[in-house]
Order: C-alpha cells, then sequence, then structure tokens
C-alpha cells in the first residue's frame, strides 16, 4: 500500500497548556482589522522563522453580527493548536477590544501579547515593537518539544477549491476515505462550504445522528440558499461555476454530490457555526460556511483544525499561514503540470486502483504532516487567509447565524 | 463511493448510472461494451465529461453517483454526449422563466421532487 509502515494511531505533536495537541509550532501575529494587515505582515516578515501573520481585510467598526463571527474567528486562530503564543495587534480605535481576544486566548494557557499603533507612536515603532514582542513570544514557542499523541487528538479539515469532474469521481472520494480512517482512529473530520450541499442535503440529512442535528443541517442548507438569493445571486444558476461546466460538472446536484464525498461515509454528528469550536474526538462534523475555499478553510482552522486536506481537479495553489495545506488532485494533467503544488495524486483511482489503496496513502501523508513534513503549499510559502463578512443587509433580513 | 471503469476510458459511479464520465478525450464512433450491449458514441466527448448509456426523453432523470443529477431537456440517444445543452438542474436553472427579480417563488416553482 505506502511506502513506509505510519502508524496510524499516533503521530508527534505539540502538546498545549489546555491539552490540545499542534502540529505545528508558530507565532500567530493577528491584525485585528485591516489597518493593521500591514504592520502584522512586517512584523512577521522581519522576525522570521516561526512568526506567522495573517492578515484580512476586516473595516474598524463591523456591523454587529459580523463582528461576532470576526471575534470568533480572531480568537480562534490565536487559539489554534499549531499555534505556542499570539500578538494582536490594532490601530487602536477598532470596536473589537485586542485586550478582549487576548484575554481569552490567554485563558487556554498561551502567552498573549496586543500592541496599538496609535499607542506605539506610529507605523514604524509599532513593527519594532512587535518584532520584539514576537521574538520573545518565539523564545517561550522554542521550548515546546513534539511528543507522542494519539490520532483521536486530530482535528482534519475537508475542502475542495477549483473542482472539475475528477474531484467528485477520484480526490474527493480518497479524502473521503481518510476521513473515514480519521473518524475511526477516534478523531475528528470536518467538511464545510454548505452551498456545496445543494442538491444532495437529503445524503448527509440521513447519516445525522438524530432528529437535532438534522434539522440544524437543513435549516443551515436552506439559509445559504436564501442568502444567495438576497445578494441576487442564485446558486441554482451560478453553480457550477464557469469553470466547474467547462470541467464537464452540468448542474449544481452534481457537483454537490461529488464534493460530500469528501465527507466519507460515518455519521454526521453536528453542525458547527462559522469559526466556531470544533470537537476533539467528535467524529463527522459540518462547519456552516461560505463556498469560497479561502474563507472555508479560514473558519475551520478558527474552529481549531491542525491540518487541512484540499482537493482540486483544475489546480488550486493556496495554502494556510499556521495549518498544513495537504493538496490532493484526482486530475492527472493538473498532477503533472502542477506536480510542485500538488502533495497526493489521486488520478490514480481513474487508473483502476482502489480508493481504499490512496485513501491509505493519503492517511499515512496526514501523519507525515502531522509529524512535521512540510506540505507543497508550506514549501512554496502560500499562506492564505481571509475572513467570510456578513453584510447588514443579510443579518437584518436572515437574523444573526450565531 | 467506488467506481467502475470502462476500457479504462470511462468511469461508471455506481450500476445504476444512465450516464458515464469519460477518463480522456474521447473521438466519435468510439464504442464501449457496456450491460452486455455495445455503445458508440455519436460525437466527441471530452475528459470528464459524460454520455449516455441508454436512451433518454425529455423529463427522464439522469443518474451518477446512483442519485439523480439532473433532467433531460431534450431526446438523448445513448452515445450522445450529455451536458448543460440536454440536461437542467432539478433545483431550478439559468434562465428559468420568471427572472432573477423573483428568484424565490421562481425556485419553488421549478424545483421538483425526486
Amino acid at each position: 500500500m505506502s511506502e513506509r509502515a505510519v502508524d496510524p494511531r499516533e503521530f508527534r505533536g505539540y502538546r498545549r497548556a489546555d491539552g490540545r495537541v499542534g502540529v505545528r509550532n508558530y507565532v500567530a501575529v493577528v491584525p485585528v482589522s485591516v489597518t493593521a494587515s500591514a504592520v502584522a505582515k512586517a512584523v512577521a516578515s522581519r522576525a522570521g522563522t516561526g512568526v506567522r501573520a495573517l492578515p484580512h481585510q476586516m473595516p474598524l467598526s463591523p456591523n454587529e453580527a459580523a463582528r461576532t463571527q470576526v471575534e470568533t474567528v480572531l480568537e480562534g486562530v490565536g487559539a489554534n493548536p499549531n499555534v505556542a503564543g499570539a500578538l494582536y495587534v490594532a490601530l487602536g480605535t477598532e470596536d473589537i477590544a485586542s485586550e478582549e481576544l487576548a484575554d481569552a486566548v490567554a485563558a487556554t494557557g498561551r502567552p498573549v501579547e496586543t500592541l496599538a499603533i496609535r499607542e506605539a507612536g506610529g507605523t514604524e515603532a509599532a513593527v519594532d515593537r512587535g518584532v520584539d514582542l514576537a521574538e520573545d513570544l518565539r523564545e517561550v514557542a522554542s521550548e515546546a518539544r513534539r511528543e507522542t499523541a494519539d490520532t483521536s487528538e486530530l482535528v482534519v479539515a475537508m475542502e475542495c477549491g477549483g473542482s472539475d469532474a475528477t474531484s467528485g469521481l477520484a480526490a474527493n472520494p480518497v479524502v473521503g476515505d481518510a476521513c473515514d480512517r480519521i473518524v475511526e482512529a477516534g478523531g475528528t473530520g470536518v467538511i464545510s462550504e454548505t452551498p456545496e450541499f445543494i442538491g444532495a442535503e437529503h445524503i448527509l440529512a440521513e447519516r445525522c445522528v438524530d432528529d437535532e442535528v438534522r434539522e440544524k443541517l437543513l435549516a443551515r442548507v436552506e439559509r445559504r440558499e436564501r442568502m444567495a438569493d438576497l445578494m441576487g445571486v442564485d446558486f441554482r444558476g451560478a453553480q457550477p461555476s464557469p469553470g466547474n461546466q467547462a470541467g464537464g460538472l452540468t448542474t449544481i446536484e452534481e457537483k454537490s454530490l461529488g464534493a460530500i464525498a469528501k465527507g466519507g461515509t460515518t455519521p454526521l454528528r453536528d453542525v458547527i457555526t462559522y469559526g466556531n469550536h470544533l470537537p476533539v474526538g467528535g467524529g463527522f462534523v459540518v462547519m456552516d460556511s461560505p463556498g469560497y475555499d479561502v474563507e472555508s478553510v479560514s473558519g475551520k482552522v478558527a474552529g481549531g483544525a491542525q491540518i487541512v486536506v484540499f482537493t482540486t481537479g483544475r489546480g488550486s495553489t493556496t495554502g494556510n499561514p499556521i495549518a498544513p495545506v495537504v493538496k490532493v488532485t484526482g486530475n492527472p494533467k493538473t498532477y503533472e503540470r502542477m506536480h510542485e503544488n500538488m502533495d497526493v495524486d489521486a488520478s490514480r483511482v481513474l487508473e483502476g486502483e482502489s480508493v481504499r489503496t490512496v485513501g491509505g496513502t493519503l492517511s499515512d501523508r496526514i501523519h507525515d504532516v502531522a509529524d512535521g513534513t512540510l506540505t507543497a503549499a508550506e514549501r512554496h510559502g502560500m499562506a492564505e487567509f481571509a475572513i467570510n463578512d456578513l453584510p447588514a443587509n443579510e443579518v437584518a433580513t436572515l437574523g444573526d447565524p450565531t | 463511493m467506488k467506481g467502475e471503469t470502462i476500457d479504462d476510458a470511462a468511469i461508471r459511479m455506481a450500476p445504476e448510472d444512465n450516464v458515464v464520465t469519460a477518463l480522456e478525450d474521447l473521438p466519435a464512433g468510439r464504442a464501449f461494451d457496456v450491460d452486455g450491449g455495445t455503445v458508440t458514441l455519436a460525437e466527441p466527448v471530452e475528459f470528464g465529461h459524460k454520455f449516455a448509456l441508454a436512451s433518454l426523453d425529455p423529463g427522464d432523470t439522469v443518474r451518477k453517483y446512483g442519485e439523480v443529477v439532473g433532467t433531460a431537456t431534450e431526446p438523448i440517444a445513448a452515445g450522445e454526449w450529455v451536458h448543460t445543452h440536454n440536461v437542467v438542474s432539478t433545483r431550478g436553472q439559468p434562465g428559468d422563466e420568471g427572472g432573477e427579480a423573483d428568484s424565490d417563488e421562481n425556485g419553488d416553482a421549478e424545483r421538483r421532487d425526486t
């Protein structure tokens, strides 16, 4: 099956004070608003190794419901198991208080610092001060050592972007097999991108453990459909996208049926709202997220996912600042053409190899990555991050999503 | 989900599927042995695209993954390319009567239970 034996029951990671286990050991530099994103990037760039910026575009004063969602994500990434310590950078006039984010993350036992650009005396002074703080945090981080951890402590996020017909035929079923293995080992597997459940929600609904979870799931799918209508987008017309259609996908239900294959076959245990805590040892769960892959990945990483497995038929290259992203393609041409950006070749399934065999290869790769092996996205410095926004009119019409 | 490859050139995802997906760019005239019969491509079918294994009438359901993925809008013969030109979603489709201004009502009107 695989070239080398990997014990599927364990990996070596960084155990944090809150008990969760990281697969990377980063200092996260998190801007509180767009006005601090450039400083966060400069701090991480100058501080260098092990210091990662998470720049984003959220404004100083998001509307109230969006604010809750932004706070959830900003707090979540600071407390992700891959993060040893966090630095929150603000301009100083944001509605979101850095101190509250810092307090929440400090409650998980991590060292946390805050920095206000106005108080520091402007951009240059803030970057200087930020580098000092990041270096102090890195010193604490450097004391962490990898130790043996159980696979049941892994929270693995499944994602797809740039889908074509091979995503549903090969890559997603392979990821679904790996998801089943994580869940069978006692861990957590999570899929999101709610708009891509449309047309396949009946299958996920059948897998829900009880009526409460089923009702939550169906309400979330319906909400995303109404949200699209509200924004003047008809999902049923906009999906599959022109790129998807060129790749052979005809209808949204065809795309969705292929997309949900990433979630494997085990019971669906819960539906989590965007960016919120994902359970450890939680089995298969769903996070309600938009279809935009970078925002969807960011939500799951904020929820505590340590590793992302990302299928792409057409060849997406994106990563994440604090979580390794494992790229899986089912398209042999994409694997050949973009070999340096891909981690696992699932197109072998189209040549007759079993989904189970290639799923085993992927599962081994997930364990290697958990142990510290760099992914293609990490080797190339791919570190995309974006927070899902909630326009005020959506919130007014549809109500608070939380 | 386990597919079954046909002549290493197409894949059928479930036994009840009436369409299969091309695994390479297939020329018109290519013949496949399926279910004890022969399906001959009436036109070229690109990698990733689908062709019919059996003839479909307008309104017939198109099955892939063992599930309904759409409805035929015109007669489709076995061996013909199956895509947006002859299949619509069961969940509504761009250009539905009623337009975007009234997409809610339109969506409901066009939705079919399958």
